[in-house]
């Protein structure tokens, strides 16, 4: 039974990195670089703080 | 592309912008730092008891404890202000300077990788030991670990703190059974702690013993300051953190006193400060197969939320530093649809599976715990700068930790004696790690701090720090 879960174990890693891998290239090759590189710190706080005490 | 578009607008918050996604609430906070610290109750804490006997591992646990209640409240108080993803970094960055805060995200990413690592071996070192048949080796199980949660965490934050609140919880509730199995009320009838701990034994190397056992006693809360990660991802992060936080290091307080107390009371500390699985240990000696497996099962859960929130913290770190041009801003991209930082949960995949095939565990622990308290050290520097700078009364905060400066100074003092007792035991690597931190920072310093964009990097709309 340890040995039939350890093969298992092999086949889900190499399933899920393979899925990763591909959902990873298509992200990049549907949306451009610039949309997925737009999330900028703090944007959330700059519109609700207004930091008078 | 029609369906891209429709998707991008669906999902991001600020216009044609996509952004890390603000679902957690408290609970979640909790999950994620209790999440990654309680293993540390389930193996770790007790090589104290090798260094210094089985008292000043008790010792060492309230001690530790005091610097962890004080790196728990600075950080909470700071974060509940700088609410970013990057926690400590963005503290570093907005209060110290660009090169603190560059070294402070190499410090997050080695502790929580390292640790991630060290998780992913004690799982499938776990299920070597109880499953005993030959051939069988920790790898595939180590691969699993390591990918699954991977996986987990590249397909949405909310879903992986909820799979972490409820195994954190199961296995919190399989120390709370065994405290409450043994019958703690009474000594002597499944409970020896006068026979094991005696004024004879009690403190076998006196008190360099104690001083030693530092180093280890990191690990009964190794990792709650990394409930600030989640800073950009929880709905009222200046209401969430600090009681998310603060509610974690209480729980660990009661888990660490009542793993102490039964792990003392079943085992000498001879063998309590060798053995890996003390809590497993102390499940098998009660002679309750329920109490064996259930310990059995908590353990893997343990390591298994541990390594979890450890995958979501070190992405985080790694995404910060790119979103800030300190490492390529491709590094920084968030997907549109799961709203994580998927290359960086991507890039940081093969250098876990790597140190997991090749490192041991003693080094991978080792690492984990000098970047994390180097990072301490920082934080009683940075609590000092940030009250001096921006004084109570100057910008909002959250929380407001008592005692000021107290908790600074002692967190400091603490951090020095634990570097003394790291020195003792593992000397070399300390050395090593603080040249590679040194030469790294000589490479940002000189070479890749010319490609940050020097205004954008600073967020808050902060007043003017005092003084300047």
């Amino acid at each position: 039974m340890w040995m039939a879960l350890s093969y298992a174990c092999w086949g889900i890693s190499i399933v899920l990195a393979l899925w990763m891998l591909y959902d990873w290239f298509k992200v990049d090759t549907t949306y451009s670089e610039d949309m997925l590189t737009s999330s900028r710190e703090g944007e959330l706080e700059a519109v609700s703080e207004k930091h008078r005490i | 592309m029609t369906a891209a578009v429709e998707t991008a607008q669906t999902t991001t918050i600020h216009g044609d912008r996509v952004s890390l996604l603000r679902v957690l609430g408290p609970a979640h906070v909790w999950a994620l730092g209790v999440g990654i610290v309680l293993v540390g109750e389930f193996t770790g804490w007790n090589f104290a008891a090798d260094k210094g006997g089985a008292l000043a591992a008790l010792i060492v646990c309230w001690i530790v404890g005091l610097l962890y209640t004080s790196v728990a409240m600075i950080d909470s108080e700071v974060t509940s202000t700088v609410a970013a993803a990057g926690g400590q970094y963005a503290q570093a960055k907005h209060i110290v300077g660009p090169l603190m805060a560059f070294n402070v995200a190499l410090f997050l990413v080695f502790a929580y990788t390292m640790l991630e690592v060290s998780d992913a071996i004690l799982l499938g070192d776990t299920i070597v030991a109880k499953a005993g048949v030959e051939g069988l080796t920790h790898n595939s199980f180590i691969a699993a670990t390591i990918v699954v949660l991977a996986w987990l965490n590249y397909r949405g934050v909310l879903m992986t703190l909820n799979v972490n609140f409820v195994i954190t919880a199961i296995a919190y509730v399989s120390i709370v059974v065994l405290f409450f199995s043994v019958s703690p009320w009474t000594q002597g009838a499944v409970l020896k702690l006068n026979e094991l701990v005696t004024p004879g034994n009690a403190l076998p190397y006196g008190w360099i013993g104690v001083i030693a056992a530092f180093q280890f006693g990191i690990w009964y809360y190794l990792g709650i300051e990394g409930t600030t990660q989640a800073a950009e991802e929880v709905r009222s992060p200046a209401r969430s953190l600090p009681y998310g936080t603060m509610a974690g290091m209480i729980t660990l307080l009661i888990a660490a006193a009542m793993t102490w107390y039964v792990c003392a009371s079943l085992m000498p500390w001879e063998y309590l400060g060798i053995t890996y699985y003390p809590l497993w240990d102390a499940g098998k000696l009660t002679g309750s197969p329920l109490l064996e497996n259930l310990l059995f099962i908590a353990t893997l859960l343990a390591a298994l939320a541990s390594a979890n929130g450890c995958i979501n913290d070190a992405a985080r770190a790694w995404f910060s530093l790119g979103r800030d041009r300190y490492l390529p801003s491709w590094f920084s991209a968030v997907h549109p649809r799961y709203r994580t930082p998927y290359r960086s949960i991507l890039f940081l995949l093969p250098i876990a599976l790597a140190f997991a095939f090749i490192a041991d565990l003693n080094q991978a622990i080792t690492f984990s715990i000098l970047s994390g308290v180097l990072q301490y050290t920082f934080m009683s520097i940075n609590i000092m700068m940030f009250r001096k700078k921006w004084p109570l009364g100057s910008i909002r905060r959250g929380y407001t930790h008592p005692f000021h400066p107290l908790p600074a100074i002692v967190l400091f003092c603490l951090c020095v004696v634990t570097f003394f007792a790291i020195f003792l035991g593992f000397g070399s690597q300390l050395i090593a790690m603080v040249a590679f931190y040194f030469l790294i920072s000589l490479w940002f310093h000189f070479y890749r701090y010319r490609f940050v964009r020097r205004g954008d990097q600073f967020t808050m709309p902060w007043p003017k720090p005092q003084g300047y």
